[in-house]
């Protein structure tokens, strides 16, 4: 199983529940499972077809390439976390 | 005297070493072509009209008489862009994204910062071109302006933009707000955390807007031929985003698109966000002329992106034997006219250097009437770290623990998780710290009096994106090495040398250029920290593919399958035969005989950036009756993973430490009450020279990034972090008193005092 870190401000969506365990091959997946759970989350990580321009998306502690289609692995853990660039 | 120290744990033949730099001999003899050198036939110069008022509703633009003036081809202003013509239902979800680009280029219904442009004109020369501007007649509401954060968060604060309301992770408040954007993240149980600390420390800090102050000013030409291919040649880290906007904002096809990087006079992270290359293709558009547009310094200031101010809270609470228990931090940062601040990344910074239990971090991006803010090395790091790193040091003096040992006790180290949730893979902070707490500087006592010490620890992520290179044989042995990455800080010869290195040649065989966005593939910016990482995977991959077609070319040359055939050194030879040996040279020589040239070709998107740490030292002596700070001496320490030019290495830890000095000491944007810049020129704006500066030591420590194939980790961005809090430590200690806004100036220490 995926290990899911909930955002901190997503947290009231999911009844204060921190982590998340679902089945999930990609970042795609790991999103649709927590609407599934969590109706209305996805909004919230998404915006139009791609993670918030904000966001990252952290799997085992690797920013993700291919965005939605990263895949992820059986023990993955994945965080969202801020996105960052550089100067 | 001087001291830089290596302290390597694996030796290469070409990586590591100090090679002279391939562009060195154009800077030096001045043959090296900026974008200010640029000079085309028909070539009209241009100026830009920019908005007196930090924030006004714009009545009216009457361009009539200056378009009318002498040797005048073109004038524009936002109604000549083509998202005047677009409606809110066509452009859908995009609307405020490209509405917000669109008015940061040229403003259309309101000015939101001194210096915002309104109209720009394209004359026979820069004269009439300045002449010409002054006939514009723009007729301005003014409104009264908010200069802070702490202003503009405020309920009756002015707003800038009727249709901004903060978002949280997309949920939306009910009323516009200049707070664009609140996001937090914690791990932990922070409230028992507290409860667990012998010593709670809260404290407020403040920073001011600093500029990256990069000696060559924006400037930018272009070109719009009549078959539609428009053309660009600029100052710039990144030519494929000048593309990418360009093309967004001109809603041009990306391909009729050809960004040109001339050669680039510091960026820091200022020269990313294209400021003047869509005015200037406008107006070529309309005149049908290349046009150049330049900013005087006058204009970069007040017109390009500074480094926002900022208002920090944080709280920390500890054990008497020094571990931290609880961490709660509120950061709010300037984005300036249009949001994005990096406050989240200075909120992911904040607590990177340590071990924290719990803790909790939100962060607010807020607009206020300056120029939209940029990067500007680690954005969002150093402010951090002036809160954070201060409130350390006023722990360790509470409690009478050395300032090295109490960040030992609790630095990030391999499996140790982030706040913000993944988990640390090899890093070297301990290392550092250890390296700082051995050195000279350290265990010499600083004596005498007005005189303090300070010690801090800094963190950078460092990012990898995508680089391209391509490498060509030439018959005599050499290479040539393309690729899209600006040099700034001598990423020619640091990509180089890997290049070298995974041949088997000598550095000086690769040629490298950087050349224009038509003709290598996409490659992200000279940023990050992340060109000798990333551009040098790429030049990795493209070497290896070299590799593999000289492999196939010798069998096929020796009638002998590729198993057969093995490559180490730069020579090739058959695995049973000893006669049939060649060396790199001699293969190169056959190519065009055998089947053609071979041309290595790579695209990277690599994994595995490592994360940088710094822990500097620093000396200084206040004077008492003029509030003046005298560096007395500065060692700066750094993991760089592997130093693939330790003099590169050297002098981008060196170059950060004096920003930092600069920041901490005296660079501050002053506005009058009606926010206009008052200092906005070099006289006014007190950057250090060599004459404030002692040289300043440096310590490369080498853990290597398990993530690289020489360990590289990248080094340009964490050297500027530690500066602000280890000088406003050590001068809180020479003077008794702490000091929570910077910069110190010395009025700030005599009333301090």
């Amino acid at each position: 199983m995926v290990t899911v870190y909930v955002p901190t401000m997503l947290q009231s969506m999911t009844g204060g529940v921190k982590q998340v365990q679902v089945e999930a091959a990609n970042v795609r997946q790991v999103i649709n499972q927590l609407e599934e759970q969590f109706p209305g989350i996805k909004d919230r990580l998404m915006e139009g077809n791609q993670v918030r321009p904000n966001l990252s998306v952290a799997i085992d502690g690797e920013i993700a390439r291919m965005g939605l289609l990263e895949r992820v692995r059986e023990n993955s853990e994945v965080h969202f976390v801020p996105a960052i660039s550089g100067g | 005297m001087t001291s830089n120290i290596v302290l390597s744990e694996v030796e290469y033949n070409v990586v590591g070493k100090r090679h002279l730099r391939p562009d060195g001999v154009d800077k030096v003899t001045g043959r090296a072509q900026y974008g200010a050198d640029i000079r085309l036939a028909g070539l009209l110069a241009g100026k830009v009209l920019r908005s007196p008022h930090a924030h006004a509703r714009i009545k009216s633009i009457d361009t009539t008489a200056a378009a009318a003036g002498p040797g005048v081809h073109a004038v524009v202003t936002a109604g000549d862009l083509p998202f005047a013509a677009l409606t809110r239902e066509e452009l859908g979800g995009d609307y405020q994204r490209l509405k917000f680009a669109n008015n940061h280029v040229l403003a259309a219904d309101k000015v939101l910062f001194k210096g915002h442009p309104v109209a720009a004109v394209a004359a026979e020369s820069q004269h009439l071109a300045e002449e010409a501007v002054k006939l514009i007649r723009v007729e301005y509401e003014v409104l009264p302006p908010a200069m802070t954060v702490r202003e503009a968060m405020e309920p009756d604060a002015p707003l800038l933009h009727d249709d901004l309301y903060t978002s949280e992770l997309g949920q939306l408040s009910e009323r516009p707000s200049n707070i664009a954007a609140h996001m937090a993240f914690a791990t932990g149980d922070v409230e028992l955390g507290l409860t667990q600390a012998d010593l709670v420390v809260e404290r407020e800090y403040q920073t001011a807007s600093v500029h990256q102050g990069y000696i060559e000013p924006h400037n930018a030409t272009a070109f719009w031929n009549a078959d539609g291919q428009l053309n660009i040649w600029c100052s710039t880290q990144g030519p494929f985003v000048v593309r990418t906007n360009v093309a967004d904002i001109l809603r041009h096809p990306v391909s009729r698109v050809k960004v040109t990087p001339m050669e680039i006079g510091g960026g820091f992270g200022g020269k990313i966000t294209a400021y003047l290359e869509p005015i200037a293709a406008l107006l070529s558009q309309k005149s049908g002329r290349p046009v150049k547009l330049l900013m005087s310094r006058t204009e970069v200031f007040e017109a390009s992106g500074p480094a926002p101010g900022t208002w920090m809270k944080v709280k920390l609470g500890v054990t008497r034997e020094g571990r931290i228990t609880a961490a709660d931090i509120t950061l709010a940062f300037e984005a300036g006219a249009y949001p994005g601040s990096p406050v989240m990344q200075g909120a992911a910074c904040a607590l990177a250097c340590y071990d924290v239990p719990n803790g909790r971090i939100n962060g607010y991006d807020v607009v206020v009437n300056k120029p939209k803010t940029a990067a500007y090395r680690a954005p969002g790091s150093p402010q951090a770290a002036f809160a954070v790193e201060s409130v350390i040091d006023e722990i360790c003096e509470e409690l009478g623990l050395d300032p090295v040992e109490f960040r030992l006790r609790n630095a990030a180290k391999e499996g140790v998780r982030r706040v913000e949730g993944p988990v640390y893979r090899r890093v070297g902070l301990v290392e550092c710290l250890e390296a700082a707490r051995n050195h000279d500087h350290y265990r010499t006592p600083l004596e005498g009096e007005n005189r303090g010490r300070g010690v801090a620890a800094g963190f950078w992520f460092n990012r990898g994106f995508q680089s391209s290179v391509n490498l060509t044989v030439n018959p005599d042995g050499t290479v040539n090495l393309i690729e899209g990455s600006v040099d700034i800080g001598g990423s020619r010869a640091t990509i180089a040398q890997q290049a070298a290195e995974t041949l088997g040649i000598a550095y000086d065989e690769v040629k490298p250029t950087v050349v224009d966005t038509d003709s290598i593939g996409y490659t992200m910016v000279t940023g990050g920290s992340r060109t000798t990482f990333a551009t040098g995977w790429a030049a990795i991959e493209a070497a290896e593919d070299v590799k593999r077609q000289l492999v196939e070319r010798a069998a096929k040359i020796w009638d002998t399958p590729i198993e057969d055939v093995e490559y180490a050194d730069g020579v090739l030879s058959h695995k049973s035969d000893p006669e049939l040996r060649m060396t790199f040279k001699e293969l190169a020589r056959q190519l065009l005989g055998t089947g053609g040239g071979v041309t290595g070709v790579s695209n990277v998107d690599p994994a595995g950036e490592g994360n940088s740490f710094g822990v500097h030292i620093v000396d200084l002596e206040v004077d008492p009756d003029t509030g003046k700070v005298t560096i007395l001496r500065y060692t700066a320490v750094q993991d760089a993973g592997k130093a693939v030019h330790p003099s590169y290495v050297e002098g981008q830890m060196q170059g950060g430490v004096v920003q930092g000095i600069g920041w901490a000491l005296n660079e501050e944007y002053f506005f009058n009450d009606q926010g206009q810049m008052m200092n906005s020129s070099f006289l006014d704006y007190r950057m250090p020279t060599a004459l404030d500066l002692p040289m300043i030591d440096t310590v490369i420590v080498e853990v290597a990034n398990p993530g690289h194939p020489y360990g590289v980790r990248g080094v340009g961005e964490v050297p500027i972090v530690p500066p602000l809090p280890a000088i406003g430590s050590a001068i809180s200690h020479a003077i008794g008193s702490r000091m929570r806004r910077l910069p110190v100036t010395p009025g700030a220490i005599l009333e301090a005092l």
